[in-house]
C-alpha cells in the first residue's frame, strides 16, 4: 500500500518532538525514538467501556461514573499527565464541582521542583535557547538518552544553533550516582555518592563565591579538584544550562536540592548567563500543572472539598490521600497508579470505586469498576500539550476512530454530574 | 451576545467620545448593540437608572492577565491564592489576592464595570498558551499584543534595512499569534541579556546584530503605520526602573515625531511611571514626571498609560528579563526567568509597595503626577496589572485623580521623601468625572483603535456600566469616598447586552470575544517565505508547520481585517 506520511507530534515523553512522521496507511511512525514509536504503533487497547467487567455503551459507563463521583464525599481525580489541556481543564472543573481532590503525576516525581520554585523562583529558558546558545550543558540526575532519547539531538547535546555550530562548541557534563548511557556522550562524567547532591551544590557555590577554603578535600565522593574544575567550567561558560531529573528530586534533600541548585544559578548569573530546567517526563505533565494553576491557582495536590481550592502537598497529594483513606472514590485518567504507587496506596484503591479513563489497559484497569477507553491524543485526538519547557503544541488527529477523546468523555461526564447535582 | 432588548431609563450619561457630559438620557440595546429608540419594540427589559451614572464598560488596555508569565507567578506564589473571593456554586470558585485565577479575573473586572481587557505581552512562541488562558477568562472581551522588540527576524530586517520584509513579517506574526498589535519591550536589551548585558541607551548596539534600540523602534513605528494597524506601536522603553531614565523615555518618544496618523497616536508608551525617574542613583532619585508630561503634552501623536503603583502586594512580570534580574538583585526576592527561543525573554519577581519606603512612595507619587499633569486626552489609567498592583484598585486611582483632598490625606501616610523629590504635593489639578471616564473608556478604546468600544453611541457594543453616583450632585473633590465606593462595584454591568453583574453579585457567566488583527493584505507576504523556512530550520526548536495558533482553536475569535 502507498505510504501517506504526515507530520505529527509525539505524545510520549516531555520532549514532544514535533518533527516526526506517521504513515497513516500502515499505522507506523517514522523518525521516532524507540519510546515514541512504541506509542505510535498498534497496541493492545481497551476494547469497550465496561462496568464491573461487563461491556456497556459510552453513555452508560459515563452515567455510572458520574453517579460514583456525585455520591462520593471526597473523590480523588488523579493522573492527567498524558492527556491534553482541554481534557485537563474539564477535569479541574469536574473536581471543583464534585468537591474532590485534583492531583497529577508530578506529585510523585517533579513536585520537589515546584516546591523549590515557590522558595526561589525558576531562572529558566526554552529548549530553543539551549540549542542556540548553550556552550555548556549539565545533566544532573537525568538520563536523557534513556528517558528522552531525542532530546540530546534536537535540543541539548548535538543540536546546532545561533552560537553553537558544532558539538565541539559545547561542553556536556553528566552528574549522576551511576554511569548511565547518557554519561557516555558527556565530555565529563562526575560520579557522586547517592544523596550527596546538596553538599556538592553547596561546595560549588562556595567555590564560585571565592570561599573555596570552606570546602573539604572531598565532597560526596568527588574530589575537590574536580569540583573546582566544574565550577571553573561553569563560570567560564557563556551560556549554561542545568537540566535536572528525578535523580535530584527523588534523592535525599528533594526540593532542597533544587532550591540549592537554583541559588547556584542565581549566583552564576552575577558572572555569566545560566539557566536551570527540569527534564519533565510525560508529554503533557507540564499542562497537568499549568491548567489547574490558571483555573484554580495551584498545580497539584488541590482539595476542593470546601468549595474553593486549597493546596497542601503531603496532605492532598494522591498517595497521602489514599494512605489516610481520605477519599471514597477515584477517577484515574492517563496514568497507572496501581503499577507505580506504594502498596498501601493501592490497597485503598482496591477498596473504593475506581473509574479509569485510558486508551490502553494497564494494572489500574484491573482494580477499576468503570473503565472508559479513550482515543490516543496525537494520533486519534487533537488538543494542546506543553513540552517540558512550557512551549505549547497542538497535537494532531490523523486517524479516525470510534473511541471518544478524553475531552469528549469528560464533557459528557460533567454534563451528567450537573444533571445529577440539579 | 443576547437578543434581549434593554431600555436603560433616566440615567445620567457621560460619554466623552460623543461629547455627552452628564445628560439625562435613555439608552437602548438590541442584539448586543446600542441602537436608536425606534429599533426596540415588544418585549423590552427596562432598567431604571434614575440618578445613576451610565457609562461605557471599562476598557483595560494594558494588563497581564494571561499566559506563561502570570501563570508562573501563580505557581511561584501560592501565598497569593489564600484569598477566597468566591466559593463554587452557580459560578466557578475564584481566588487570589493580587494574582487572580482566570475565572476570578473575569469576575472581578465584571463586578467593577469593566468589560474589556487586553493582555499586553504575549511571547510569540507561547501564543497558544496565552490564548488558552484568555479563553479561560469569562465575562470580558480580550486581545493580546505579541512582543517584537527582540525577535531575531526584526533585528535582522532592521539591520538589513529591509522594511518591506519587516512589514510582511509583522503581518505574518500577528496572524500566527492571533495578536492585536506590535508590543516592544526593552528593544535590543533582552537580546543583550542573553550575554548578561542590557541596552541602556537608544544607541547601545545589540550584540550580534549591529542595530540599536533607536533603529528598532523607528522601523517598527514606520511599518506599523505602513500596515495601518488599528493600534500603534506599544512601547515599554529601554532602561526601565533606573534613576535618570526619564531622558531615555523622552528620547524614545521623539522617535515618533516624523510620523502621524489621523485616527490615533503613532506611539503608545506604556506604564510610564516606571520610566519617569530623574536623579543619578537610588540615593538621589526623583521624579521626572513633569518633564515627561511636558513632552507628551507638547505633541499630538503620543499617548501613555500610567502604570500606577498601589500600596500593598504586587508581582513584577515583564518581558524585560534583564530588568527583572536587577530587581531580584536589588530586593533579594524570588526570581523566575524565561529566555525564549529567538524571540525574547521574561522575568517575574514578587514585590510589595510600602508607603513608608521612600522609593515606593516616590513611584506612587510619580504615577499620580503623570495622571494629573498629562492632558486627559493622552493618558490612560493603568496599574500595569500586576506590576503596579491589582486592577481592582482602579477606583482608587480614579478617585485620587479627582480629589486633591484625598491626595493630601494619602500623602500623610507616605514617606516624606515624596515632598522633596516630586511635585505631587503642590499639584492642584483635579480631573473631572468626565475626564476620568474618558481615561478609562473612550481613550483606551481610541488608543487601541476599537471603534465599537468605549462609548455609548448608536452602533457601539452594548458594554455598559451603571454606577451609584449622580454626576449632577456628587462633588468628587470632597466626596472621594463615595466616588471610590461607587466605582468599586457597579450597580449593573452589561456585556454585549446582557446583565452579567449586579451590585457586586454575578448574574450570568458569558464569554467574550478575542480580537486579532489580520494585515496580510497590506504586505508582500511571499517576500519572507524562504527566510521563515530558513530561520525555523536553523534556530527554532520546533517546526514552522507547528508554530502559531489557528482561529478554530480559540473560543470566540474575531478577526479584524486592516483596510
Ligand atoms: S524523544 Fe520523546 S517525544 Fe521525541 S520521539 Fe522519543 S518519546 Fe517521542
Ligand atoms: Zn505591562
Amino acid at each position: 500500500m502507498a505510504e501517506e506520511l504526515v507530520n505529527v507530534i509525539c505524545t510520549f515523553c516531555g520532549s514532544v518532538c514535533d518533527d516526526v512522521l506517521f504513515d497513516v496507511e500502515n499505522y507506523k511512525g517514522k523518525k521516532f525514538c524507540k519510546l515514541g514509536s512504541g506509542k505510535f504503533s498498534p497496541k493492545e487497547r481497551i476494547k469497550s467501556p465496561m462496568i464491573d467487567g461487563k461491556e456497556v455503551s459510552y453513555e452508560e459507563a459515563i452515567e455510572k461514573a458520574a453517579e460514583i463521583l456525585v455520591n462520593a464525599k471526597r473523590p480523588l481525580l488523579y493522573g492527567w499527565a498524558s492527556t491534553v489541556n482541554e481534557a485537563i481543564r474539564l477535569g479541574v472543573i469536574l473536581t471543583e464541582k464534585v468537591g474532590g481532590i485534583y492531583d497529577q503525576c508530578a506529585s510523585v516525581c517533579h513536585a520537589p521542583g515546584t516546591l523549590a520554585l515557590i522558595e526561589e523562583g525558576v531562572p529558566g529558558g526554552s529548549l530553543g535557547e539551549i540549542k542556540n546558545r548553550a556552550d555548556m550543558v549539565v545533566f544532573w540526575g537525568s538520563n536523557p538518552l534513556e528517558a528522552h532519547p531525542r532530546h540530546p539531538m534536537r535540543y541539548s547535546v548535538r543540536a546546532k544553533g545561533l552560537l553553537i555550530k558544532d558539538r565541539k562548541d559545547r561542553k556536556v557534563v553528566v552528574v549522576d550516582v551511576r554511569k548511565t548511557k547518557s554519561a557516555n556522550m558527556a565530555d565529563l562524567f562526575i560520579k557522586i555518592k547517592p544523596g550527596y547532591d546538596y553538599p556538592i551544590i553547596s561546595a560549588l557555590r562556595a567555590i564560585i563565591k571565592g570561599e573555596e577554603s570552606a570546602v573539604p578535600s572531598e565532597v560526596g565522593g568527588v574530589k575537590k579538584e574536580l569540583l573546582k574544575e566544574l565550577a571553573d567550567m561553569m563560570v567560564n561558560a557563556k551560556y549554561g544550562a542545568v537540566l535536572y531529573g528525578l535523580g535530584v528530586t527523588q534523592s535525599r534533600g528533594r526540593d532542597r536540592n533544587i532550591e540549592n541548585a537554583i541559588k547556584l544559578i542565581q549566583l552564576l548569573n552575577r558572572k555569566t548567563r545560566w539557566i536551570i530546567w527540569p527534564m519533565r517526563g510525560h508529554y503533557n505533565v507540564v499542562g497537568a500543572g499549568e491548567v489547574p494553576a490558571w483555573e484554580a491557582g495551584y498545580t497539584y495536590a488541590i482539595d476542593f472539598s470546601r468549595g474553593y481550592p486549597r493546596f497542601s502537598p503531603g496532605e492532598f497529594s494522591a498517595n497521602e490521600v489514599l494512605q489516610r483513606k481520605d477519599c471514597d472514590a477515584a477517577l484515574i485518567i492517563a496514568s497507572d497508579p496501581v503499577a507505580h504507587f506504594p502498596r498501601a496506596s493501592v490497597a485503598h484503591l482496591k477498596k473504593i470505586p475506581v473509574i479509569q479513563i485510558d486508551p490502553f489497559p494497564n494494572m489500574t484497569t484491573l482494580v477499576s469498576n468503570v473503565v472508559i477507553p479513550s482515543a490516543v491524543a496525537g494520533i486519534e485526538a487533537e488538543g494542546t500539550a506543553y513540552r517540558m519547557d512550557g512551549i505549547p503544541f497542538r497535537v494532531k488527529k490523523v486517524v479516525e476512530t470510534e473511541y471518544w477523546s478524553d475531552e469528549q468523555i469528560l464533557e459528557k461526564m460533567l454534563e451528567k454530574v450537573d444533571q445529577l447535582m440539579g | 451576545m443576547s437578543d434581549i432588548m434593554l431600555h436603560i431609563k433616566n440615567g445620567i450619561v457621560i460619554d466623552p467620545k460623543n461629547g455627552v457630559n452628564a445628560e439625562k438620557m435613555d439608552i437602548f440595546v438590541k442584539n448586543g448593540k446600542i441602537v436608536e429608540e425606534s429599533e426596540v419594540s415588544g418585549e423590552v427589559k427596562t432598567i431604571d437608572a434614575s440618578n445613576k451614572l451610565v457609562v461605557a464598560g471599562g476598557f483595560d488596555m494594558h494588563a497581564h492577565i494571561a499566559g506563561s508569565k502570570i501563570n508562573v507567578g501563580r505557581e511561584m506564589r501560592p501565598e497569593e491564592m489564600r484569598t477566597v473571593r468566591l466559593i463554587a456554586g452557580k459560578f466557578r470558585a475564584s481566588i487570589g489576592r493580587v494574582l487572580l485565577t482566570s475565572p476570578a479575573i473575569g469576575y472581578e473586572y465584571a463586578k467593577m464595570g469593566y468589560t474589556t481587557a487586553f493582555e499586553a505581552a504575549q511571547p510569540p512562541v507561547g501564543a497558544l498558551h496565552t490564548h488558552e488562558e484568555l479563553d479561560a477568562i469569562p465575562m470580558i472581551d480580550k486581545a493580546a499584543l505579541p512582543v517584537f522588540g527582540n525577535w531575531h527576524f526584526v533585528l535582522k530586517y532592521v539591520a538589513e534595512k529591509d522594511f518591506e520584509k519587516l512589514r510582511a513579517f509583522i503581518a505574518w506574526a500577528l496572524e500566527r499569534t492571533k495578536g492585536f498589535g506590535v508590543k516592544v519591550v526593552n528593544p535590543g536589551g533582552v537580546e543583550a541579556w542573553m550575554y548578561g548585558g542590557n541596552c541602556k541607551s537608544l544607541d547601545d548596539e545589540v550584540p550580534g546584530f549591529g542595530v540599536t534600540p533607536r533603529e528598532i523602534i523607528t522601523a517598527l513605528i514606520q511599518e506599523t503605520e505602513n500596515l495601518n494597524l488599528c493600534h500603534s506601536v506599544h512601547l515599554h522603553c529601554n532602561n526601565l526602573g533606573t534613576p535618570g531614565n526619564y531622558e531615555t523615555t523622552i528620547e524614545s518618544m521623539k522617535l515618533a515625531s516624523k510620523f502621524s496618523n489621523e485616527k490615533r497616536q503613532v506611539l503608545h508608551v506604556t506604564h510610564v511611571q516606571f520610566n519617569s525617574y530623574a536623579g543619578s542613583s537610588w540615593r538621589d532619585v526623583a521624579s521626572g514626571a513633569a518633564e515627561v508630561a511636558k513632552y507628551v503634552n507638547s505633541v499630538d501623536n503620543i499617548t501613555i498609560d500610567m502604570g500606577q503603583p498601589i500600596f500593598g502586594h504586587a508581582t513584577a512580570m515583564t518581558g524585560d528579563a534583564p530588568f527583572q534580574f536587577t530587581l531580584h538583585k536589588l530586593t533579594g526576592a524570588r526570581w523566575s526567568n524565561k529566555d525564549s527561543e529567538i524571540e525574547g525573554g521574561a522575568g517575574i519577581v514578587p514585590i510589595a509597595y510600602l508607603p513608608k519606603n521612600p522609593v515606593h512612595a516616590l513611584q506612587w507619587a510619580i504615577g499620580l503626577e503623570l495622571g494629573l499633569l498629562v492632558d486627559s486626552d493622552k493618558v490612560v489609567l493603568s496599574t500595569d496589572y500586576p506590576n503596579g498592583g491589582p486592577f481592582t484598585e482602579y477606583p482608587y486611582v480614579m478617585a485620587m485623580l479627582m480629589s486633591k483632598k484625598m491626595r493630601e490625606k494619602e500623602l500623610e501616610r507616605v514617606s516624606p521623601y515624596v515632598q522633596k523629590a516630586t511635585n505631587l504635593p503642590s499639584i492642584d489639578v483635579e480631573k473631572t468625572l468626565y475626564e476620568v471616564i474618558h481615561m478609562t473608556r473612550s481613550l483606551p478604546a481610541r488608543v487601541m483603535g476599537m471603534d465599537s468600544k468605549g462609548h455609548l453611541g448608536v452602533g457601539a457594543d452594548a458594554d455598559i456600566a451603571i454606577y451609584d453616583l449622580n454626576p449632577l450632585e456628587v462633588d468628587p473633590s470632597n466626596d472621594f469616598e463615595t466616588v471610590y465606593k461607587a466605582f468599586k462595584t457597579a450597580v449593573y454591568t452589561i456585556k454585549g447586552g446582557e446583565i452579567i453583574a449586579k451590585e457586586g453579585e454575578l448574574v450570568k457567566e458569558v464569554w467574550g470575544r478575542t480580537f486579532w488583527v489580520d494585515a496580510r493584505n497590506k504586505a508582500a507576504m511571499d517576500a519572507i517565505e524562504s527566510d521563515l523556512d530558513d530561520m525555523f530550520e536553523k534556530y527554532y526548536s520546533l517546526q514552522r508547520v507547528n508554530y502559531g495558533v489557528e482561529e478554530a482553536w480559540i473560543k470566540k475569535p474575531e478577526r479584524l481585517v486592516m483596510g
